[in-house]
């Protein structure tokens, strides 16, 4: 798929259908009882959260429905969506890997640990194609069992190429 | 002398430690009955006679910042629990949230109760997802169990913990940010004063504890603060958690008496059990990334508050990284400019700019480009984002500002002659093998 004819595809399929609005608006009157009435804004990194556990990212329409729905505009929310770096605004690969590649992940081998990745993946770090985003992130508070890194938030520690080997063969 | 105990870590490693039932075994939740039956007056009196100290960072005595609150607000007030654990080097509250969320409920309850605060936000960094599953299971069994709810553990005071994930931000940890982000916003630091304690999460008087500090409180209930405060020295009560990281044999989390030296740590059979063969120390950061680095001839110094502070260092966060003489440092140093220029949130110029500065001027040397003058340039680029000395006096409105200085200036102090060398040789001495003995990970 070229990349433009990618991107034309992930906006067709990042517009909310009814059904998805309705279970978006039930998830979120549960996170809205956490704050004050008059505070709903306060619930805008859960609501975030949300979209993008539903689309895999947050899309332009996502940003429009959490400002709707918490009563603020849109320009806040995508200041949010862009401050944090686990929100992806752009639809990333299946699989997002984070790379830990601070202090004490590299003195465990952490950046050879990327190259390898780099390598076996085909893609340099910092990009993605449809099946894989390949990034290095910052400590993951994981030093004492470095190197480490998370595929979709799910957190791999101790690796070994042996147990990287196995895990990548899960990502298919 | 009290004999050493195990407290925070005492139940990690047990089945369901992680469970009601498991800690309800080991006699949890023990000590906020005994609160309880206590004004709330008496609980911040008991937590200031205990000496403990904030476990996040900064180390401010915790009854203190407690005594602040206003007592005579209209306002609600609130708790705001600091899990944004992103400090390099640092991973102790992964483990409490993972292997004993209770204990820092109880904490939490305790210190609800003795603040007037009705809601506690527990917040966690986005990326643990794991540990937050944990901690969530572990919240809603405090509530099956009538813990919290409508009434405090039968008592009449409504209690409400809530969880809320961040989402990659280090800056959050910073307790201002901590609040904005609370509240839905970007995570950009508050002008201090006024101080959270007055005006905090939705402008309501709120204590911002960590983790660790508050899985502390319960056992300064259970054996009184006296015996808590005489665990330690003069000024900082209680045993701590160390984060072990590294070119070290064993690394890993360790409760320990805050008489235990680097060296200790390092070599003790009981925690790091020394460096591999044939290696040796080169330095040691013994607070997180922020703290400033120390040679192998200021080891044998206490990983205490005041004993750090003395040698104008940090106790910091506890995370303590070790490397070994294979190991470039101005490699370690422009890694850390790295994540300091990273994460910096972008409010303060010195900041904003200085910090992608330094790092470059890093890469730079590292990459064999330095000339002479490079090092004068960098001192002053860090001298300009925070003045030293003295410590934590910057020119900016938080202290990621001092973080990125305070690893450069001491680096680049104590270890000049790696830095110059890279320059008078062109190149980094230590060729494609930079992080040294463990660098590859295999991985090559």
């Amino acid at each position: 798929v070229s990349p433009s004819a990618y991107e034309a595809r992930a906006m067709a399929e990042a517009l909310f259908t009814p059904d998805e609005q309705k279970k978006f608006d039930q998830d979120l009157a549960e996170i809205l009882t956490h704050y004050p009435p008059e505070r709903k804004s306060a619930a805008m990194l859960p609501a975030l959260r949300l979209v993008q556990t539903m689309k895999g990212w947050i899309p332009p329409d996502g940003l429009s429905l959490v400002a709707q729905r918490l009563e603020t505009t849109r320009e806040r929310a995508y200041e949010v969506a862009t401050f944090y770096v686990m929100f992806h605004t752009k639809k990333p690969g299946k699989y997002t890997i984070d790379v830990c590649t601070n202090l004490s992940c590299s003195l465990r081998g952490a950046e050879s640990m990327l190259r390898y990745l780099e390598q076996k993946l085909g893609i340099p770090a910092g990009e993605f194609n449809e099946h894989v985003y390949l990034r290095e992130t910052e400590c993951l508070a994981s030093c004492g069992t470095a190197p480490c890194l998370q595929v979709n938030e799910d957190h791999h520690e101790s690796l070994t190429r042996q147990k990287l080997d196995a895990l990548l063969e899960t990502l298919k | 002398v009290t004999p050493f105990e195990n407290l925070i870590t005492r139940n990690w490693g047990k089945p369901g430690s992680h469970t009601l039932d498991g800690y309800r075994k080991n006699g949890g939740y023990k000590a906020l009955e005994r609160a309880l039956q206590m004004q709330p007056q008496e609980i911040i009196d008991a937590v200031k006679k205990s000496n403990l100290r904030g476990r996040g960072g900064a180390g401010f005595p915790t009854g203190l910042k407690w005594s602040f609150v206003p007592k005579d607000s209209p306002k609600p007030k609130y708790v705001a629990v600091n899990g944004d654990e992103s400090e390099p080097g640092t991973f102790k509250d992964r483990y409490i949230l993972e292997y004993d969320p209770h204990m820092m409920l109880e904490g939490i309850a305790i210190a609800c109760y003795a603040l007037g605060a009705h809601a506690a936000y527990v917040y966690l960094r986005g990326e643990f997802k794991h540990p937050a599953a944990v901690t969530d299971a572990a919240i809603g069994e405090a509530y099956a169990a009538g813990i919290l709810g409508k009434k405090l553990m039968g008592k009449d005071f409504p209690l409400d913990v809530y969880l809320v994930r961040g989402a990659g931000a280090y800056i959050c940890g910073e307790e201002t940010a901590l609040l904005e982000s609370l509240e839905g916003k970007k995570g950009w630091p508050r002008l201090k004063p006024p101080f959270p304690a007055v005006v905090g999460l939705f402008g309501a008087p709120t204590v911002v504890n960590n983790v660790e500090t508050l899985a502390s409180v319960p056992h300064i209930f259970e054996m009184g603060p006296e015996r808590y405060a005489a665990l330690g020295p003069e000024k900082s009560g209680g045993t701590r958690l160390v984060c072990l990281s590294g070119t070290v044999n064993r690394p890993g989390v360790y409760e320990i008496p805050m008489s235990v030296t680097a060296r200790e740590l390092i070599y003790s059979e009981q925690y790091g059990q020394g460096m591999p063969e044939g290696r040796t120390v080169k330095a040691v950061i013994p607070g997180g990334s922020s703290a400033p680095v120390m040679t192998a001839e200021e080891l044998d110094v206490p990983l205490e508050f005041e004993a750090l502070k003395n040698i104008q260092n940090m106790a910091g966060s506890g995370g303590v990284i070790v490397m070994d003489d294979s190991t470039c440092l101005v490699r370690c140093l422009w890694r850390v400019a790295r994540f300091y220029a990273e994460e910096s949130c972008g409010q303060c110029t010195p900041c904003r700019e200085g910090t992608p500065w330094q790092t470059r001027i890093l890469r730079k040397i590292e990459e064999g480009r330095g000339e002479p003058g490079d090092i004068e340039i960098l001192l002053n680029v860090v001298q300009s984002i925070a003045p030293f000395p003295p410590i934590g006096l910057g020119n900016t409105i938080c202290a990621l500002g001092d973080a990125a200085a305070l690893p450069t200036h001491s680096f680049v102090t104590k270890f000049r002659g790696e830095f110059e060398e890279h320059i008078r040789l062109g190149r980094c001495p230590h060729g494609d093998r930079p992080w040294g003995h463990f660098g590859t990970g295999g991985f090559e």
